[in-house]
C-alpha cells in the first residue's frame, strides 16, 4: 500500500505539487491521468526518491519511504520511464538482467541472461533482440525492453510512466494488454501515468485525476463517466473548453 | 540619487559569488566522489571498459601531440642556442621541457579536449534521458558506477600516457637533431640520459595524475549536472573542456611551484 499525504513540491517558482493526497492499496492497479506538466512524474519520482518533496511524506506499506535503508527499499520497485531510459552501452539482455548482474541479487551471469530472455519472452520479444543494443530497437519494442526490465526481479510495486506515449495504436493496445497482464498475474501494486484514455480503461482499477497539483477526482475506473466533476469530464471527453484552461 | 549604488553592488556580489559557489559545487562534488571511492561495490568491468576508453584510444592523439612537439623543440633550442654557442644542449633541454612540462601539459590538455568533452557528453545525456535516475531504482548508485571509474581510469591512464608521450617526445627531438641538425646519435642518447633526472620524471607523472583527475571530474561534473535537453548537453560539454583546460594550466603553475622552488 502506498500513500501520499499533502505532498507539496517546487521548481524554483514553478509550483508543481501542492497538496497532493492519494492512496492506492496493495495489489490494486491505480492510473494517474492530468495534462503534461501537471507534476504526475514528479509525484512517482517522489516515492522513489529521486525528487525530494519539500512537504509531506509518502508511505510504502505503513513505512516512511524517505527514512531507512535505500537499496533494500528500492529493490521491492520496477519502474519504467517516460523515455524507456534504457542504458545505451550495454545489450537489450544486459539492461533486462541489470540487477541480476550486480549488487546484492548478483547471480551466474548465465543465470540472469537466462531470466532476461524468459521475461523478454513474456513482453514478446524474440530471443535474437537480447544481443542488440537499444539504439537498434524501434520505440516500441524499446517499450518492451524497458517493461522486461521493469519487472526483471519480480517486484510488488510496478510504475509505468506513459508506457505507451509515442506509439501507434495497436502497439499502444499490445503495451497496455501486457500491463494489465503482468499486474493481474504478480499481483503487484501498480501505478500507471498517462494521458491516453484507452489505456486508463484497459489497465485501471481505480483512477486519480491530478490537477493544479492537487489530486482533482479519484475513485473506481467505472465511475469516471458519471463523476460529475467538471475537470474530469472535460479530460475524459477530451473538449477544449471546460475549467481547464487549455492555453497553458 | 545614488540609486546605481544598490543595483551595482549586487552585480559586484553576483561576479564574486558566482564563481565562489561554483567552486564549492565541484569541491563537494569531488569529496563525495572520494569518499565514494574505497568503499564498494567496486565496478571492475566499468574501470577496465574506461581504462580503455581513457587511456589507450588517446595514444595516437598524445604520441602524434609529443614526436611534434619534440620535434620543434629541437630546432627551437638549437636555433636559440646556437646564439651563445649552446647548441649541444639540445638533447638536455628537449628532455627536461618534455619530461617536467610538456609532456603532462600538452598530452593533458589533448586529453581533455578528447576525453572530457565525451565523458560530459556521455553522462549529460544519460541525465537528460533518465538513465542516471533509471541506475538509482535499479539500486545502483551512479556516483559509484558512472563516475568513480572515470576517475580513477584517468588518473591512472593519465601517466603512463605523459611516460609514453615523454619517450615519444624524446624521440622527435632525437630524429630532428640527427637527421636536420648533425648531432651523433650515440652522443644525443647520452646527453639526454646522463642528465635527466629521477625528480624530473616523478614530478612530470604526479602532474599527469593530477590532470588526469582533473580532466574526469570536469567532464563527469558538467555531465552530471547537465541542463535539460540536448542545449544542456552541448552546454555540458563545452563548460567540461573550457573549465579542464584552464584548471590543467593553473595546477599545473602551482605543482611547478611545489616541485621545483624548494
Ligand atoms: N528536475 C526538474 N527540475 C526542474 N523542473 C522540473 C524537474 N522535473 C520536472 N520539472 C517541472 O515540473 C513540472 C511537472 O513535470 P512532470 O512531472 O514531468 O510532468 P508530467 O505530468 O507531464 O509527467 C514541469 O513543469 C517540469 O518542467
Ligand atoms: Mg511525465
Amino acid at each position: 500500500m502506498i500513500t501520499f499525504c499533502d505532498i507539496h513540491k517546487s521548481f524554483g517558482a514553478n509550483r508543481v505539487l501542492c497538496g497532493m493526497t492519494l492512496e492506492v492499496g496493495a495489489g490494486e492497479s491505480m492510473v494517474i491521468i492530468g495534462g503534461s506538466g501537471s507534476g504526475k512524474s514528479v509525484s512517482l519520482k517522489c516515492v522513489l526518491g529521486l525528487v525530494t518533496p519539500d512537504k509531506g511524506t509518502i508511505t510504502v506499506h505503513g513505512r516512511d519511504a524517505a527514512a531507512g535503508e535505500r537499496d533494500a527499499f528500492l529493490a521491492g520497485f520496477g519502474m519504467l520511464f517516460q523515455g524507456g531510459a534504457l542504458f545505451d552501452s550495454l545489450s537489450v539482455w544486459q539492461n533486462v538482467a541489470f540487477r541480476l548482474l550486480r549488487g546484492k541479487l548478483k547471480r551466474p551471469r548465465e543465470e540472469a541472461r537466462g531470466i532476461a530472455l524468459k521475461k523478454l519472452r513474456r513482453v514478446g520479444l524474440r530471443p535474437e533482440v537480447a544481443d542488440l543494443f537499444p539504439a537498434e530497437l524501434s520505440g516500441g519494442m524499446q517499450k518492451r525492453v524497458g517493461l522486461a526490465r521493469a519487472i526483471a526481479t519480480d517486484p510488488g510495486i510496478i510504475f509505468f510512466d506513459e508506457p505507451t506515449a509515442g506509439l501507434d495504436p495497436i502497439m499502444s493496445g499490445v503495451i497496455n494488454g501486457l500491463i494489465r497482464e503482468i499486474v493481474v498475474e504478480t499481483g503487484a501494486t501498480a501505478i500507471t501515468i498517462t494521458h491516453d484514455m484507452l489505456s486508463v480503461r484497459a489497465i485501471a482499477d481505480k483512477v486519480a485525476m491530478l490537477h493544479d497539483g492537487k489530486v482533482q477526482w479519484t475513485g473506481p475506473v467505472a465511475d469516471m463517466d458519471s463523476s460529475g466533476d467538471p475537470y474530469l469530464d472535460q479530460f475524459v471527453n477530451a473538449r477544449a473548453t471546460g475549467p481547464i484552461r487549455a492555453v497553458r | 540619487m545614488m540609486t546605481w549604488l544598490p543595483a551595482f553592488l549586487a552585480s559586484v556580489g553576483r561576479a564574486v559569488l558566482g564563481p565562489c559557489a561554483a567552486v564549492g559545487r565541484v569541491t563537494l562534488f569531488a569529496a563525495r566522489v572520494l569518499s565514494h571511492l574505497p568503499r564498494p561495490p567496486f565496478y571492475f568491468r566499468e574501470f577496465g571498459r574506461q581504462l580503455l576508453q581513457i587511456g589507450y584510444f588517446s595514444l595516437p592523439v598524445v604520441g602524434l601531440t609529443a614526436l611534434f612537439t619534440g620535434g620543434a623543440l629541437a630546432l627551437q633550442i638549437y636555433s636559440g642556442g646556437a646564439r651563445f654557442n649552446a647548441e649541444a644542449v639540445v638533447p638536455t633541454v628537449v628532455a627536461i621541457a618534455m619530461v617536467r612540462e610538456l609532456g603532462p601539459v600538452l598530452g593533458g590538455l589533448m586529453v581533455a579536449g578528447r576525453v572530457s568533452s565525451s565523458i560530459a557528453a556521455e553522462i549529460g545525456t544519460m541525465r537528460v534521458t533518465e538513465q542516471i535516475d533509471a541506475l538509482t531504482t535499479l539500486s545502483t548508485n551512479p556516483l559509484k558506477y558512472l563516475v568513480v571509474p572515470r576517475i580513477a581510469a584517468a588518473t591512472v591512464a593519465m601517466p603512463v600516457l605523459a611516460f609514453i608521450g615523454d619517450v615519444i617526445g624524446i624521440m622527435g627531438g632525437f630524429l630532428v637533431g640527427t637527421r636536420r641538425l648533425g648531432f651523433n646519435g650515440a652522443t644525443y642518447i647520452n646527453n639526454t640520459w646522463d642528465f635527466l633526472e629521477f625528480g624530473d620524471v616523478t614530478s612530470g607523472l604526479v602532474k599527469a595524475a593530477t590532470f588526469g583527475f582533473i580532466l574526469a571530474l570536469m567532464g563527469c561534473y558538467h555531465g552530471y549536472h547537465s541542463g535539460r535537453g540536448a542545449q544542456g548537453v552541448g552546454q555540458a560539454t563545452t563548460r567540461a573542456v573550457v573549465s579542464a583546460s584552464v584548471l590543467i594550466l593553473a595546477s599545473n603553475y602551482v605543482l611547478t611551484e611545489l616541485f621545483f622552488t624548494s
